[in-house]
């Protein structure tokens, strides 16, 4: 066996694990650079999570143990899913046939627990948040699962992510490039709304009425919040290297160069979402709805070419 | 309608001229000065000896420039003007918490502050004076039925703003129905004044609301001259509107910041942020206080402005209006902001009409409704400041009538400033004439502020009414947000961004 892979997995996911927040800084310093600020440190969002570490957490008598375990299965979920995504060419510690599935789902339950310890304050801010969240997940789902298995034709692989991604090259004929492409600006449009970034969402508000995500972690304190914004993070660093791993597929066999170029595209990434977030306004509500449908169709568009080029 | 006495704006006139009359002559008097245009500029009460309560209506004739006096004594009740005259509505609120008068056939009568009646003894709603009057305590419109669902928003809020409390009735994201109670700040303002001026009572003014202490300050000072009849000298007229338009830029960068802001648009949300900073400097620069606390004083101001100084100042306007302009300019070619701001939060003018806004929300209907123009006092009389105004009635349309505000006020201080009439920038105050009322009206940013001063036998305050201009808009907003999305409310809020401390005084 590769030594690689072996090795190369767990490294992906230590890398994932320690960088993930790093991402967080990019986008604020990109945005703090267009504002013409100084902006906070780059490593701001590690500093938040100790603090939040060191505190308590204060719950309220409506809640039930729904709103503890929230934060820690959405957290949960997240980092067993992260277990199964490939960085780039370098496989993932896990894979298995359908991974792919269970790595949607596994997304999926950390928003659903979320959703119902949301529901669980009883606060009629958190019900909307967890309304609007549900709605926005229902075309958010099926596009990542249609994007992804547009992949899986197009890389002719078996059905799971590791070797899907392993198969996506430079190298590839130019028949796959409007698939790639397809996929590609559907991912970005999921990373966004994904991880509550403008224009769906504003991650810097503090206007309970117009927030999706944050709205629903309003009550949420001390590690509890910790475990939420951290969780955040690593989904982030999932869409992004998963979107990285695509666009520029750097295939050397080199476990370090791989690792790296992969590590990079994914911080250009963030500095990509901070551009986005420093050149437009947020859309209204109702519209979210038209992107993510937009979104949607491009996955089914890029699923139909794949099917037809692999046939 | 013989029976009003007309007056100028910033005038006195003794109370002798202004006799009562009997109530429902003066009740159709207003009812159709209101159905021929006339605005309801004030109505208050003063409290006689006799236990009745003399209620004082103010109305403005703003084709003519005059304001319009009538005065009638009420007992503990009488027939209330709100269903005919929709702008009466928080004043007929306010008149039956502070004197427990029952305005009868009001549609909704409940507290508008959460203070006791300020005639003991007396309370509009019988409560007993045992309970605890607590704020927003109170009947709420509710909608029945399953699928309507009720949001409760503050009074404490999640940024650094003031508690005030919207309960909104939802269907879905669409806000059916909005209901505003505020009365966190109140602070008895007008109680205070009474037996004044006192002195503190020009520091009263000033923290009126604390974003218009030029405004309310001017508006004060403007009272008290009247009274005493004294006239600021014209440098201190010309100073006072350099630091009432200087107010105006430095709030309405701010909110043109706060509503890219609250959009997610950061490049003038963050300018606009720096440059409101550098507006307020200028005032400091002028009397050293960002908010232009202490500049005025009854009879001039306190502060003149040297040759040198006001080279720096037009120096530093001129930077920041460019920087501003730059920064505003982002905002209106931006398609993701416009397709936020336009269509969002709309008036039509005649639902403004009806309930007798006033400020940019009034104008931005195409309402040409602007004290500078219509009742002009001090430098305004010399000096014009053209009336902006927009069409549309939209979250645009009250962010750009600010922007056109700015870019006129900025003119009109670098004129001003720069040919300041010589002279002192002051004079001597005197005493205040005994039995008499004034009246001012100014026009803030945030539009018509309204002072009303009663003297007593002894020349000092029996009442000192504040309206700020909140006051009127406030149901303004309410009615903005009908059948618009629950999650466009920030924006909407911010695009009027009224004041929670004028309107509870």
């Amino acid at each position: 066996m590769n030594p690689s892979v072996t090795f190369g997995g767990p490294l992906a996911t230590a890398l994932g694990l320690v960088g993930a927040p790093l991402l967080l800084g990019v986008i604020n310093k990109t945005k703090a650079f267009f504002a013409g600020r100084r902006g906070p440190p780059l490593l701001q969002a590690y500093f938040d999570l100790v603090k939040l570490l060191g505190k308590g957490a204060v719950y309220s008598r409506t809640t039930t143990w729904v709103f503890c375990a929230g934060p820690i299965v959405g957290l949960a979920a997240t980092l067993v899913a992260l277990l199964f995504v490939p960085l780039g060419g370098v496989a993932a510690t896990f894979a298995f046939q359908g991974d792919l599935f269970l790595v949607v789902y596994l997304l999926g339950l950390g928003r659903f627990l979320t959703v119902l310890a949301a529901l669980d304050t009883g606060s009629s801010f958190e019900g909307m948040g967890a309304n609007r969240e549900v709605k926005f997940a229902t075309l958010a789902e099926p596009t990542l699962l249609l994007a992804l298995l547009a992949l899986i034709r197009v890389a002719g692989s078996p059905w799971s992510l590791s070797p899907t991604l392993g198969n996506i090259s430079t190298a590839s004929s130019l028949g796959t490039a409007p698939v790639i492409g397809l996929v590609a600006v559907a991912l970005v449009v999921l990373l966004l709304s994904e991880n509550s970034r403008i224009p769906v969402d504003d991650p810097n508000t503090h206007l309970e009425l117009t927030m999706i995500h944050e709205v629903m972690v309003l009550d949420h304190g001390g590690p509890d919040l910790a475990f939420i914004l951290y969780g955040a993070a690593l989904k982030l660093w999932l869409f992004a290297t998963l979107l990285a791993g695509i666009v520029v597929p750097v295939r050397t066999g080199n476990l370090a160069v791989d690792l790296g170029a992969t590590t990079l595209v994914a911080l250009a990434v963030g500095v990509v979402v901070g551009i986005v977030e420093s050149s437009m306004a947020r859309l209204r509500l109702i519209h979210v709805t038209h992107l993510l449908v937009g979104a949607l169709v491009l996955a089914a568009v890029a699923l139909l070419l794949a099917v037809g080029w692999s046939r | 309608m013989s029976f009003f006495v007309e007056l100028p704006n910033a005038s006195a006139l003794p109370l002798a001229e202004l006799a009562p009359i009997a109530f429902p002559k003066l009740r159709q008097g207003v009812l159709d000065s209101v159905v021929r245009g006339d605005r309801l500029v004030a109505l208050f009460g003063i409290p006689q000896a006799s236990g009745r309560l003399r209620l004082v209506v103010i109305l403005g004739v703003d084709a003519t420039s005059t304001l319009r006096l009538a005065t009638a004594d009420v007992e503990a009740s009488y027939e209330a003007f709100t269903p005919e005259c929709p702008p009466a509505h928080w004043f007929e609120r306010e008149l039956a918490e502070q004197w427990g008068v029952v305005p009868r056939g009001h549609p909704w009568l409940k507290p508008i502050r959460f203070h006791r009646s300020m005639r003991p003894g007396t309370d509009a709603w019988l409560r007993p004076s045992a309970d605890p009057i607590v704020p927003g305590v109170t009947d709420f419109f509710a909608i029945q039925g399953d699928e309507p669902h009720e949001v409760a928003v503050g009074p404490v809020h999640a940024g650094v703003i003031e508690p005030g409390h919207f309960r909104f009735q939802c269907h879905g994201e669409k806000v059916l129905h909005l209901e505003i109670s505020l009365g966190y700040q109140h602070r008895g303002v007008e109680r205070a004044l009474v037996g004044g001026p006192h002195p503190r009572s020009l520091s009263h003014a000033e923290t009126l609301a604390g974003d218009t202490s030029i405004g309310h300050a001017t508006a004060y000072c403007q009272v008290l001259e009247a009274l005493a009849g004294v006239a600021a000298p014209p440098r201190a007229d010309a100073l006072r509107a350099v630091m009432l338009e200087l107010e105006r830029l430095a709030n309405h960068t701010g909110d043109l910041g706060a509503l890219a802001g609250d959009v997610g648009y950061l490049p003038t949300a963050s300018f606009c942020g720096r440059l409101r900073g550098d507006y307020l400097n200028v005032s400091a620069l002028v009397c050293g206080s960002r908010f232009g606390r202490g500049m005025l004083k009854p009879g001039g101001v306190r502060f003149d402005l040297g040759s040198a100084e006001v080279d720096e100042l037009g120096r530093r306007l001129e930077q920041a209006t460019r920087d501003l302009t730059n920064a505003t300019t982002l905002l209106w070619e931006t398609p993701t902001v416009l397709a936020r701001f336009e269509e969002t939060g709309v008036l039509t003018p005649a639902i403004v009409d009806r309930l007798g806004l006033v400020g940019p929300p009034a104008r931005a209907c195409g309402l040409e409704r602007d004290v500078r123009f219509q009742y002009p006092t001090g430098m305004y009389r010399f000096a014009q400041v053209p009336v902006s105004t927009w069409h549309s009635g939209d979250v645009f349309a009250r962010a750009y009538v600010r922007w056109l505000e700015c870019r006129r006020a900025a003119t009109f201080v670098g004129e001003v400033a720069a040919g300041l009439p010589s002279g002192p920038c002051a004079t001597p105050m005197k005493r205040l004439a005994p039995e008499k009322l004034a009246v001012a009206l100014v026009e803030t940013w945030r539009g018509e502020a309204v002072h009303v001063a009663v003297t007593d036998s002894e020349g000092r305050f029996a009442a000192h009414k504040v309206v700020d201009p909140s006051f009127h808009n406030w149901m303004g907003l309410a009615m903005a947000l009908r059948g618009q999305e629950i999650s466009d409310f920030p924006l909407c809020n911010k695009s009027f961004n009224l004041s929670y401390c004028g309107h509870d005084l």
